[in-house]
C-alpha cells in the first residue's frame, strides 16, 4: 500500500541544511498497525507528513497504491491526500465553532457528498466510536478522549485506505488512549486499512503488527510482534 | 464551506460584533458624506434644473448661476430675431437684503420669472399660489427658511430691500446652496426689490427652444447674433454652477474626502478584524489544507466570511442611515440617500470587505499543512 524507498528530506542548503530523513526505505500493507517511534527530532513526523502528502521530499521514492508522489506539483497534492489519507493529530485539530456531526461531515463535503449523505454517513461513524448521543455537541464541551474519538470519525469519513496518525494518545488518560488504540486496530484489521501512528507512549505498542524506531532520520530497527526483524 | 463560514463569523461573537461596527462605521461615513455630496450637487443648481429653459442668455465670464449682472433688455429682441428661438423670457436673479423681525439683516436671493411663461418658476408649492404674485409686493418663500427668515403665515408682510413684501406662498425643499434663500417673485417686482436695475434690465434671459431645433444649433445661431454676452444650455449653466459651489470652493471635495476617508478607514478596520480572523484561525485552515482541501476552499471560506459580515454590516449601516437621512430633510444640510447609492453601497461593502481580505487569503496561501503536526 505504502512503498518508500531511499527517501530525503533536507531543510536548508549547503552547510545549513539538515537531513531530517536520510535514505528511509519503509513499506506499510494493508490491515497493518505500524508505530514509528524515535526521540524528538529524529525524523518521525516528517517522514509522516510526506507519506501523508503534506510535505514535499527532496529525493527518492514513495509509492502509494503503486502511484510515485515524488515530484507531482503542489496542485495535485489535496487531492491525493483527500482521497487516500485520513489524519488524526495529537491536537485533535477539530474546528471548535463546529458540532461533533458538522466536524465529520466536514470532511464528507470536500469529497463533494451530498448534504444528506453527509449528515447520516456522520451520525453512523459517531455512533461506531460511541458518541451517538453527543451529535450536536460542541468540541470545547468533550472531554480529551471524546474529542479524539471525533477526529478518528473524521479520519474515517472519507473511507481512506490509509490513516495517519500523529501522537493520538499524548494527550489522553490512560483508558481513553487504549479506546482510541482499540478503534484503530480494529479499522485495520476489520477494513483493510493501513494505519501508521507516531508515538512515544509505551502503554499502546501492544497494539502494533509492527514498531519502526527512526534515529537521525533513518531507520534503526523494526519489532515485529515482539522481536527484533531488522 | 458556507457552513463553516458562518459558523466560524458567529462563533467567536465578540470579534463579530467589533467586525461589525468597524464596517457599520465606516459605511455610515460613506453614506453620509456621500448624500451630503448628493445633495450639494442637488442644491447647487436646483434653480437651474427647474428652470425648464432651453438656453440661458448672460453677461460674459459669470462663474455660476448666483453670479449674474444685470445685462439690456432689449438685446432679447435681438435673440427673438434668431431662428430656433421660441421664447425669450427675462429672468432676475439677485442678492438683496431681507430685515428679520428682529431688524437684523438677512442676505437672501431673489428670483424674479415672468408670470406669462413657464420658466424659472417656483415648484413644489405647498401653500398660496404663483398666481398671487400677481399683486405688487408679493413674494414666495420656502418653508424650510421660515423661522431662518422670521416668516411664521401666509399673508405676512416682511421688509425686503427696503420695501414691503407679503407672503403669499409656500414652497417646500428649495434650498439654497449659499446660507441665502431664494424668495420668488414676479419680474416685475424683481426690479422693484433689486437695487440699480431699471425696467430695461434684466440679469438673464430664458430661452425656450422651437420644435424642430435643437439647443445646441440655437445656441450657436444666437452666439453668432449676440457675441458680447456668453450662451448656455441648461446643462452647461448646470454644470458650470455646480462645478463653482461643490469643487471650486472646496464644499464637495470636503465631503468626497470625507467618504474616501470612510472606504480607507472601512478596508483597514477590516482588514485588520479578518485578518486577526484568519490567524486565530489559522490551525483550522492548516487543518483544511491537510485533509485535503485545495487553497481554493480555504479563499471561499475567508470571502465567504467577508461577504457575510458586509451584508450583515450594511443592513445596520443602511438602517442608521436612512434615519439619519430623514432626520436631516428638514435642515440646511439634507442628507440624500436614493435607491442606487444604498444598492451601490451594498456592492461597495462587499468589495471592501472582500478587498479587505487580500492579505488574509495571502496568509492562508502560505500555510504549510504540515503546521498540523506542531503540538
Amino acid at each position: 500500500m505504502i512503498e518508500i524507498r531511499n527517501l530525503v528530506k533536507t531543510y536548508g542548503k549547503g552547510s545549513a541544511a539538515v537531513h531530517a530523513l536520510n535514505g528511509v526505505d519503509f513499506d506499510v500493507a494493508a490491515g497493518e498497525v505500524v508505530m514509528l517511534m524515535g526521540p524528538s527530532g529524529s525524523g518521525k513526523t516528517t517522514l509522516l507528513s510526506a507519506m501523508g502528502c503534506i510535505l514535499q521530499a527532496t529525493s527518492g521514492s514513495i509509492q502509494i497504491d503503486g502511484r510515485e508522489i515524488v515530484g507531482l506539483p503542489e496542485s495535485k497534492l489535496p487531492r491525493i491526500r483527500l482521497e487516500h489519507f485520513g489524519f488524526i493529530f495529537q491536537g485533535f485539530n477539530l474546528f471548535p465553532a463546529l458540532t461533533a456531526r458538522e466536524n465529520v461531515e466536514l470532511s464528507l463535503k470536500l469529497k463533494g457528498v451530498s448534504s444528506s449523505q453527509c449528515r447520516r454517513r456522520a451520525t453512523e461513524l459517531l455512533e461506531q466510536v460511541g458518541l451517538g448521543d453527543k451529535l450536536k455537541t460542541h468540541p470545547a464541551d468533550l472531554s480529551g478522549g471524546q474529542k479524539q474519538r471525533i477526529a478518528i470519525a473524521r479520519a474515517l469519513a472519507g473511507d481512506p485506505p490509509i490513516i495517519l496518525a500523529d501522537e493520538p494518545t499524548a494527550a489522553l488518560d490512560s483508558h481513553s488512549g487504549q479506546t482510541v488504540m482499540e478503534l484503530l486496530t480494529a479499522l485495520a484489521r476489520q477494513r483493510q486499512r493501513a494505519v501508521v501512528v507516531v508515538t512515544h507512549d509505551n502503554r499502546v505498542l501492544h497494539y502494533a503488527d509492527r514498531t519502526v524506531h527512526i534515529a537521525d532520520g533513518r531507520i534503526a530497527n523494526h519489532f515485529e510482534e515482539g522481536r527484533t526483524a531488522a | 464551506m458556507l457552513t463553516l463560514a458562518w459558523k466560524n463569523l458567529f462563533h467567536d461573537k465578540v470579534r463579530l460584533v467589533v467586525t461589525l461596527v468597524g464596517i457599520v462605521f465606516a459605511l455610515v461615513l460613506i453614506l453620509i458624506q456621500f448624500g451630503l455630496f448628493l445633495s450639494f450637487m442637488d442644491t447647487s443648481a436646483n434653480i437651474v434644473e427647474h428652470s425648464r429653459a432651453d438656453l440661458w442668455i448672460s453677461s460674459p465670464k459669470i462663474p455660476h448661476v448666483n453670479g449674474g449682472s444685470p445685462m439690456a433688455e432689449s438685446q432679447r429682441w435681438k435673440a427673438l430675431q434668431v431662428p430656433g428661438v421660441q421664447r425669450a423670457d427675462r429672468f432676475i436673479l439677485a442678492w438683496v437684503p431681507w430685515k428679520l423681525p428682529s431688524g437684523a439683516i438677512e442676505q437672501v436671493q431673489v428670483a424674479g420669472f415672468l408670470l406669462d411663461g413657464d420658466m424659472g418658476r417656483p415648484w413644489n408649492i405647498v401653500a398660496g399660489s404663483v398666481e398671487a404674485l400677481r399683486a405688487e409686493d408679493t413674494v414666495i418663500v420656502d418653508e424650510i427658511y421660515k423661522e431662518k427668515l422670521g416668516v411664521t403665515r401666509l399673508g405676512q408682510v416682511v421688509e425686503m430691500s427696503g420695501r414691503r413684501a407679503r407672503v403669499v406662498g409656500f414652497t417646500h425643499g428649495i434650498r439654497s446652496f449659499t446660507t441665502s434663500p431664494y424668495i420668488f417673485t414676479s419680474f416685475k417686482n424683481a426690479l422693484n426689490y433689486s437695487p440699480g436695475m431699471t425696467e430695461k434690465d434684466t440679469v438673464y434671459f430664458h430661452i425656450r427652444v422651437a420644435p424642430g431645433f435643437t439647443p445646441a444649433q440655437v445656441k450657436r445661431s444666437l452666439q453668432q447674433m449676440l457675441p458680447q454676452f456668453d450662451i448656455y444650455t441648461n446643462d452647461e449653466m448646470l454644470s458650470k454652477t455646480r462645478t463653482y459651489w461643490v469643487f471650486e470652493t472646496g464644499a464637495g471635495i470636503t465631503t468626497l474626502m470625507g467618504a474616501i476617508l470612510g472606504l480607507i478607514v472601512g478596508i483597514v478596520v477590516v482588514a485588520q478584524t479578518i485578518y486577526a480572523a484568519t490567524v486565530d484561525h489559522i490551525r483550522e485552515f492548516g487543518t483544511l489544507k491537510a485533509m485535503g482541501a485545495s487553497n481554493m476552499r480555504i479563499y471561499e471560506v475567508i470571502l465567504a466570511q467577508a461577504a457575510m459580515s458586509a451584508v450583515i454590516g450594511y443592513t445596520f449601516a443602511i438602517a442608521i442611515a436612512y434615519f439619519v437621512s430623514q432626520g436631516s430633510q428638514g435642515g440646511n444640510a439634507p442628507i440624500a440617500l436614493p435607491p442606487q447609492v444604498a444598492a451601490g453601497t451594498l456592492l461597495l461593502a462587499i468589495g471592501m470587505c472582500a478587498g479587505a481580505s487580500i492579505i488574509s487569503i495571502r496568509k492562508a496561501t502560505t500555510i504549510d499543512p504540515a503546521m498540523v503536526f506542531r503540538g
